[in-house]
């Protein structure tokens, strides 16, 4: 009996708490800021799409909170809890009705509470507690589903998700070719997906994940069976047709799009280079935009045209200079942190950034580096007479670079240098007692991943065609460190990933700058509770992880 | 075979003594040449030490909050920052609504205790909140991990405060009564600064009694000597790291209400530089150690409002303010290299073998 | 000729002093053994001569050399290897990496050599490999090349960190407590091991062990140390009927300020 009111109680608690999340989503800004965007034309917009994940997320967690319990008592649980979400967004809405909210929370403006009220007026207030128990009861039918179904129906939804929130960057690409055209007709209006568009993504894309539940494993199976030289030959086609594909983005993707893998591409060499710091060598580093800095400074002082240039070399002089300058910056910056350890060291370098950026900021520099007007006028630079002039060419020059970043880590990883980087990070001690010498090593560390960054920097430079010390701030030192732990620490594709992730996703989802930073922190702290070991984590964690996961399951049941 | 006191003489030591020595220099040239030049009256000076001291004191009570969280998770608190922002950007509505209701200026002092205890709640609601959330779950995991949450939090609180309360600066409204000058010993003072100093030292006598005074105060050492020692005696160790995020908070509180008092603006962003200058105070002081973070706090201060006419003035360069904090950030960088104990040293030793 | 001989050796911490005055020498190529209750300073003992820790006075001498002080890494080069106490692999990194770690000073590539996979390099790294390999079979961990440390059993880890040690190729071995936590199937192993070491490998070993029967069996030579201070030395069988060694292990067993000292 005890239990079955705790059961309940449980669900109104699990509801409140997400009605809760809903308020604060409210409050916040963000369903209004969103209701704007429709992703099925005048059906459904993103605002009330977000709060009905929250009524789904109630429902779905109060059938969990008894897993195996009764079909019917679940969705009942849902049910309750969703009706508990709804009521806190209703209680919200009479509060702004009774009350000026607005004197504190900016946002909780009449148009606000219109839309929680779905324009019904002061009566309006029920439906909120109506539409949750109807999203409870669905997310408690969630867990009901068996997995064969469920798949697809995720998958469906998703996608007409995406497909509603990337419309924009879809446009320009369809709109470039007849065949293009002939899609975006069928699937978008002129706001979001139509409503047959929408059907159409649902069906094709749900149909065709239940299709691979079924045949997925025989295509599998088939490729298994192969012999190893047409296997190899599989795989060299996938890399040749990936690289291709890779290639040619640019061509299709547009100015925006590729402005923004460009972005990806040169946070992937910070984060490739901070990598070699932080994942291999275990030394956290948070001055890492000193470098990028120095770099991007080098490159503006040898090439730009306005006075403050010392020279005019051309930009491929000017890169090794700057490499090279980085490296050399990253060394001298090392030697006063050697003996600094963990958490310290993260503060310790994160002075330097500041010191860095501080001082390229002052009055007292201007004269040399042009305080907080920046260097101006640096010119693109120009391959075989060909100006590498807008990012669609720029991005050539970031992969390729990228290329070769990852190619130096990836041999240096499986040498001794790198070996003795990973010994360092396990156990500081015992590697110096083996032998190594912690100053080479932490220093060659500081030093190649300096070098990255000022790479990173030098193709930054020529891309904005100006530097400003505004440029250069703490967030980026952050920003690399988070690419590398979301990605997987240690991990280089995991580096790619993250930069995608925490650099590319948010540019995409530009429009929605204003929260950017607040889904960025709330992603960062929902990842490092539930994937903690990074989207793409190395082969040895991986198989660390594999091997956990098989002795729990190995293990006796009860 | 060469000799083995080469071998010795590292170049990592003679590096770390050249820097010193440079540094010292600078310190030194600067100071002399400012003091001889003589453009400052001793009025001026005076005004920048008490700034200084209530600067100083508001960094002191934001110290408290990372100084006990790490001597207790040996885990830096990068949000807390934050945690002192929603304090003062929350109150600012109490302070407002009282101001507007003229209450203020009529029973200054029951409002003032009214917006100083709004901001103190506000502070210790969110950090329950990021305990609970952010790093409870986190407290096995390697220690990269619970620094990315702190992190993340620390983004989550500043926009989410944004969305909720706007993103431009407020004016916080001024009590009469703190408006001017005393004069004390012969000293104009302004007195929103003489409050806050006197409001910081009377919070910081008091946590240090709770501290060495009470049973809980006495469960919290306990558990930062030793967390598996302290649980073995019976400690509940979960609810001492609640109730130490909770007093550290309610200090990250006080210090918003206070910083409202001497700079008289809130805004979004307001807790991530007092935040990294506390921490640098709780770094001076020795982390872990609570006298040491009231110490470096005040410190801190004063050097920051002193320090760039005393020495950058002397060397000649222009605009030292904006330097402010390259002396911040140099003497942080300074104390973790020559000194990581900090002043007062710091009770953790660094285990080797 | 004694291989590493100690001198007035003391060390301090804060208040106690942790080794007093010791003078010591070991033979080449003997085993020789340093026993004691805990906190008698053995550990700090090995910590001073592995440069992990710096004495107060006294000097160390290996082969000649005075090494007090020195960084560890060069006192590794002058062909010290230790094991330590409780385990200390470095845990995520494989079996095989954690032997070629070991033998960091006497490979030669550089990080450029590396990166464009000159023919040096590539001619050291298999060659290395191969004899971390042997080493790998030589304390009996063939085929475990690519597991992770961690996930090794305790005695394998055991033998890995000797393995580790031994890929320095030192002339002297330090063990510290090389059988603890072991069966005493395991512990017969590790005492005929303990022997090969000597005889196959001409190593000079010196060893911290609690077990009197392993000292008594393998040692040439055996120190009583007793709040840092020698109390005795000599012979297995000597040292067993000596007055003093017998009170400090029955008479008067304390646990307490000393044993924390060691542990620090």
């Amino acid at each position: 009996m005890t239990g079955a009111r705790r059961l309940w109680g449980g669900a109104a608690r699990t509801g409140l708490v997400w009605g809760a999340v809903a308020v604060f989503l409210a409050l916040v800004g963000m369903v209004e800021a969103f209701a704007g965007r429709q992703i099925i034309a005048g059906v459904v917009s993103l605002g009330l799409t977000l709060l009905f994940l929250t009524g789904l997320a109630s429902g779905y967690q109060a059938a969990r909170l008894r897993p195996d319990g009764h079909a019917t008592l679940a969705l009942l649980r849902g049910a309750l809890a969703g009706t508990a979400a709804g009521a806190a967004v209703a209680g919200l809405v009479i509060a702004g009705r009774l009350l000026n909210l607005r004197r504190v929370f900016v946002s909780a403006s009449p148009t606000l509470f219109a839309l929680l009220s779905l324009d019904q007026g002061a009566g309006g207030a029920y439906l909120p507690v109506a539409a949750g128990a109807a999203a409870g009861a669905l997310g408690a039918a969630g867990p009901l589903l068996t997995g064969r179904a469920r798949r697809p129906l995720l998958l469906g939804l998703g996608s007409v998700l995406a497909l509603g929130l990337f419309q924009d960057l879809l446009d320009p690409v369809l709109r470039a070719t007849a065949a293009g055209m002939a899609v975006r007709d069928a699937l978008f209006a002129d706001q979001g997906l139509s409503v047959s568009g929408a059907l159409i993504a649902f069906l094709v894309v749900g149909g065709g994940s239940a299709v691979w539940a079924g045949q997925g494993a025989t295509v599998r199976e088939w490729v298994l069976q192969l012999p190893a030289s047409p296997r190899t030959a599989l795989r060299l086609l996938a890399l040749g047709l990936g690289t291709v594909l890779l290639l040619l983005l640019p061509l299709g993707a547009g100015p925006f799009l590729s402005m923004v893998l460009v972005l990806v591409g040169l946070y992937t060499l910070m984060g490739l280079g901070l990598n070699l710091e932080v994942g291999f060598a275990g030394l956290l580093d948070l001055g890492f935009v000193a470098f990028f800095a120095i770099g991007a400074y080098t490159v503006g002082l040898l090439t730009a045209a306005g006075g403050l240039a010392i020279a005019q070399f051309s930009f491929w002089t000017a890169v090794p200079i700057a490499v090279a300058v980085s490296l050399i910056a990253g060394v001298i910056l090392g030697v006063p942190v050697l003996r600094i350890r963990g958490d310290y060291l993260a503060i310790a370098t994160l002075g330097f950034g500041e010191i860095v950026r501080l001082l390229v900021l002052s009055d007292f520099l201007r004269p040399w580096l042009g305080g907080s007007q920046g260097v101006l006028g640096i010119p693109k630079p120009a391959l075989f007479g060909f100006e590498l002039r807008g990012p669609e060419q720029l991005f050539y020059l970031t992969l390729a670079a990228s290329v070769l970043v990852a190619f130096v880590a990836m041999r240096l990883r499986d040498s001794r240098l790198g070996r003795a980087w990973m010994a360092l990070r396990e156990d500081e001690d015992v590697a110096e007692a083996m032998g190594i010498n912690l100053v080479n090593v932490k220093l060659l560390a500081y030093g190649l991943g300096a070098a990255c960054a000022g790479l990173s920097g030098a193709i930054f430079a020529v891309m904005v065609g100006s530097v400003f010390p505004h440029s250069f701030q703490l967030l980026i030192s952050i920003n690399v460190l988070a690419l590398i732990i979301v990605g997987g620490m240690g991990s280089m594709p995991g580096v790619v990933v993250g930069a995608l992730f925490l650099v590319g996703l948010p540019e995409l989802l530009r429009e929605f700058a204003e929260f950017r930073f607040l889904v960025y922190g709330a992603a960062l702290v929902l990842m490092m509770q539930l994937r903690p070991e990074g989207l793409w984590p190395t082969a040895v964690i991986r198989r660390e992880l594999h091997e956990s996961q098989r002795a729990v399951d190995s293990q006796p049941a009860g | 075979m060469q000799p083995t006191w080469l071998w010795k003489l590292s170049f990592v030591d003679l590096s770390l003594w050249a820097f010193r020595a440079a540094v010292m220099v600078l310190v030194a040239w600067g100071t002399v040449g400012t003091l001889a030049a003589a453009t400052y009256s001793g009025e001026t000076w005076i005004e920048l030490f008490v700034f200084g001291l209530s600067q100083g004191s508001v960094y002191a009570l934001i110290a408290l909050g990372y100084t006990m969280v790490y001597g207790i998770l040996r885990m830096i608190n990068f949000a807390h920052g934050e945690v002192f922002m929603s304090g003062a950007y929350t109150a600012y509505f109490v302070a407002e609504a009282l101001a507007s209701t003229g209450a203020l200026n009529r029973n200054p002092i029951p409002s003032l205790l009214a917006v100083l205890a709004v901001s103190m709640a506000t502070s210790t609601l969110v950090a329950l909140l990021l305990e609970r959330i952010a790093y409870r779950p986190l407290w096995r995991a390697p220690r990269l991990v619970p620094l990315i949450s702190a992190i993340g939090a620390s983004f989550f609180l500043q926009y989410a405060f944004r969305g909720l309360y706007g993103s431009g600066f407020k004016a916080y409204p001024e009590a009469e009564i703190l408006r001017g000058k005393w004069i004390i010993a012969g000293v104009s003072v302004l007195r929103s600064q003489a409050v806050v100093v006197v409001a910081a030292v009377l919070m910081m006598l008091g946590l240090y009694a709770f501290v060495m005074r009470t049973r809980t105060g006495t469960a919290m050492r306990a558990v930062s000597e030793d967390r598996e020692v302290a649980a073995l005696m019976g400690i509940d160790v979960d609810r001492v790291i609640v109730v130490t995020f909770a007093v550290g908070a309610a200090m990250a509180g006080a210090a918003g209400f206070l910083y409202a008092l001497v700079f008289k603006q809130v805004h979004f962003f307001m807790g991530f530089v007092p935040g990294i200058k506390a921490f640098t105070a709780a770094v001076l002081g020795g982390i872990g150690n609570i006298p040491g973070a009231m110490l470096g706090g005040l410190f801190l201060g004063l050097f920051e409002s002193v320090g760039p006419i005393l020495i950058l003035d002397g060397l000649g360069i222009v605009a030292p303010y904006q330097l402010k904090d390259v002396i911040t950030f140099t003497m942080l960088v300074m104390v973790l290299i020559f000194r990581p104990s900090g002043i007062l040293g710091e009770r953790l030793a660094v285990k080797k073998a | 000729m004694a291989l590493l001989t100690s001198r007035n050796l003391t060390k301090r911490f804060g208040g106690l002093v942790a080794l007093n005055e010791l003078d010591l020498e070991v033979e080449e190529q003997s085993v020789h053994s340093i026993i004691g209750p805990n906190g008698a300073g053995k550990t700090t003992f090995f910590n001073l001569v592995t440069g992990f820790y710096e004495p107060e006075a006294g000097e160390i001498r290996f082969n000649g050399v005075q090494i007090d002080g020195l960084r560890p890494d060069l006192i590794t080069r002058q062909g010290i290897a230790r094991t330590y106490q409780n385990i200390r692999l470095f845990a995520n990194m494989t079996a095989l990496e954690n032997i070629l770690v070991g033998m960091h000073p006497h490979l030669q590539s550089t990080w450029i050599g590396t990166v464009v996979r000159s023919p040096s390099t590539r001619r050291e790294e298999t060659s290395a490999t191969r004899a971390a390999q042997d080493l790998l079979y030589f304390v009996g961990l063939q085929g475990r090349g690519d597991f992770l440390a961690k996930n090794l059993p305790y005695g394998a880890q055991r033998r890995l960190e000797i393995a580790r040690a031994l890929a320095s190729r030192p002339k002297l071995l330090l063990l510290d407590e090389p059988t603890a936590g072991m069966t005493s199937g395991e512990t017969v192993e590790t005492m005929a091991f303990i022997r090969r070491l000597r005889e196959e490998l001409g190593l000079t070993i010196l060893l911290i062990e609690h077990n009197m029967r392993v000292v008594m069996e393998v040692s040439d030579r055996v120190t009583v140390l007793d709040y840092g201070e020698k109390i005795a030395e000599g012979q297995p069988g000597e040292v067993q009927k000596n007055a003093r060694v017998i009170e400090a292990y029955l008479g008067r067993r304390k646990w307490g300020r000393a044993a924390e000292a060691e542990d620090a």
